[in-house]
């Protein structure tokens, strides 16, 4: 099995994987944390309370959160269309890996900024600071360790859902462990591409664990 | 020149609306803050006085009522205005409040980043401003690495930045030891002298008053229940809120008897014009006659002796009377009572 054209597909099957969850998790974040921030802040003990953008946000965050991702893209396959041309490959599975992961990042950026400690958004308050500077100075960067921890999880939980993207056409290592080891019953292969998907899983991991702990100044 | 009012709160009122019906926090509250004063308010948990530091930079706002911030109604003001006014109140709190994430220099320049001070400028402020709370060497480290002590006197140093004209403090060494805390305090009353920045100070403890403060309010039960200087309060607390929080235990409670029922003695009252001279010592010396203490309550207030001394005095009356007359002559209020003192 490992000649020269397998091991070729692997390598093209490696980075069509991580092309998808690179972008789904930075398109992801461009939605997911602006809807995690006005969660935050909205909230009824957030710096600016509104209780109906609350609720409506939450109750979006909550549905989408709900839907099973295999349902998610096949009820996504013409907003694919629209988007990107195709409902297959690669690119194509990035609108709904991206759908799926924006609502599940907003609810990790949410409980990141509500670890920060109310006494110092006070004091912000107290020196003047406007709603702007709380969130740019104060929120975010006092969440830094562990935004980058919930970054670590949602890459690892995007990458494990582009596999499932595999089902319906979506490529990578996920459209290989398919063909292969579900569809032709080459075991070896299908074991080769989950390893490969652990050992990816659990570089993010260390990278993000590493960085997590070297931004984290609260322990001496 | 006559001190002028910087703070002036006027019937404000502060009401939370719970699940179980309205809490009235505050009510009825007049209190005039002049300049250069360290104002404490004092008063038990529970009786309001961090809601009422809160409403003078409206972090809450009041339900009725009024605070003036220099003449001007603060509530009035829009968003920008009030960011303004803030920058001019400094707040510390019991927590400290340091941004975690940020070294003791960077959290002094961040409310100077806020007012939008460009930062080399704010650099050699918060150089400036760590050599005032003596931390000069501590400017890199992050707040995890610092004690207690050192954390507030970050954020004193934060809260001075933008050159207030008030000082907020909320229980500020109720997180202390006390070594720590007079450590504080101390800075605090430096900084009122030197920079001339009024302070307001909230806390539950008498010894923070006495240490620090020249005017005191009693807050008790969302009332303002005595407003004095703090000798008039020590010495005449006319409230019932005010007696408990002087005398912590009961004020009569140590009856005491002299060894002779019918034994004379005298009490001594210190209130504040006679300074620490060994008063007592010197009438024993000029008389060459021993005299027993019964009781003595003394406290230092801004370097004056205020308390009461009980002295059983010799029974032979022209001796009594002629140290009456000594006491009298050193500026003493003197008053013999017989058997019991309380």
């Amino acid at each position: 099995m490992w000649d020269n054209a397998t091991i070729q597909m692997l390598l093209v099957g490696i980075g069509e994987s991580l092309y998808m969850t690179v972008f789904s998790a930075l398109f992801g974040y461009v939605i997911g944390l602006p809807l995690g921030i006005l969660l935050v802040i909205s909230a009824r003990d957030g710096i600016r309370p509104n209780a109906s953008l609350y609720k409506v946000l939450d109750v979006i965050v909550n549905v989408t959160r709900s839907i099973p991702f295999l349902l998610l893209m096949v009820m996504l396959i013409p907003v694919t269309r629209a988007i990107v041309g195709t409902s297959l490959g690669p690119t194509a599975a990035i609108v709904s890996l991206t759908f799926s992961a924006a609502p599940f990042i907003a609810r990790m950026v949410e409980s990141s900024l509500m670890e920060v400690d109310k006494g110092v958004i006070e004091a912000a308050h107290s020196m003047g600071a406007s709603d702007r500077q709380i969130i740019l100075k104060v929120l975010l960067p006092e969440a830094v360790p562990s935004l980058i921890n919930g970054a670590t999880i949602a890459i690892a939980t995007i990458l494990g859902y582009s596999a499932t993207a595999g089902f319906i056409g979506g490529g990578g290592l996920g459209a290989i462990a398919v063909n292969y080891g579900y569809y032709r019953y080459q075991t070896d292969i299908m074991l080769v591409t989950v390893l490969l998907l652990v050992v990816v899983v659990q570089i993010f991991q260390e990278i993000g664990m590493r960085s997590a702990g070297k931004s984290d100044k609260r322990k001496s | 020149m006559a001190p002028q009012t910087l703070i002036e709160i006027q019937e404000l009122e502060k009401t939370f609306q719970t699940k179980n019906g309205a809490v009235h926090a505050l009510k009825d509250i007049n209190l005039q803050i002049q300049q250069g004063d360290i104002f404490g308010i004092i008063g038990m948990s529970g009786a309001g006085k961090s809601t009422l530091v809160r409403c003078m930079n409206l972090l809450e706002r009041p339900t009725a009522g009024r605070v003036l911030f220099d003449g001007k109604d603060i509530a009035k003001l829009n968003d920008y205005q009030l960011r303004t006014v803030r920058r001019s109140m400094g707040m510390i709190f019991q927590q400290f409040n340091l941004l975690m994430q940020r070294t003791a220099e960077s959290n002094i320049c961040f409310p100077l980043e806020i007012a939008g001070v460009d930062k080399k400028t704010a650099k050699a402020r918060a150089r400036e401003l760590l050599e005032l709370v003596g931390l000069s060497d501590r400017a890199k480290s992050y707040p995890s690495q610092l004690s207690g002590g050192q954390k507030q006197r970050v954020a004193i140093a934060r809260a001075l930045a933008p050159n207030p004209k008030v000082l907020l403090c909320d229980e500020a060494t109720s997180a202390l030891d006390p070594t720590t805390t007079a450590s504080i305090l101390s800075l605090l009353k430096d900084i009122n002298r030197r920079l001339g920045i009024t302070i307001i100070i909230i806390t539950h403890e008498m010894s923070v008053i006495e240490q620090i403060c020249n005017r005191v309010a009693i807050i008790d039960k969302s009332h303002i229940a005595e407003v004095g200087s703090v000798e008039e309060i020590f010495f005449h607390p006319k409230t019932a809120a005010a007696q408990k929080l002087v005398y912590p235990d009961g004020r009569k409670s140590e009856p005491f008897s002299a060894q002779d029922a019918d034994a004379t003695c005298y009490r001594i009252v210190f209130d504040g014009n006679s300074s620490f001279e060994p008063v007592i010592a010197d009438m024993v010396l000029e008389f060459k006659i021993p005299v027993n203490i019964i009781y003595a309550d003394t406290k230092n207030i801004d370097g004056k002796a205020f308390g009461q001394i009980v002295i059983q005095v010799p029974q032979q009356e022209s001796l009594r009377e002629n140290m009456l007359r000594y006491l009298q002559r050193r500026g003493l209020t003197v008053e013999e009572v017989t058997g019991y003192v309380g």
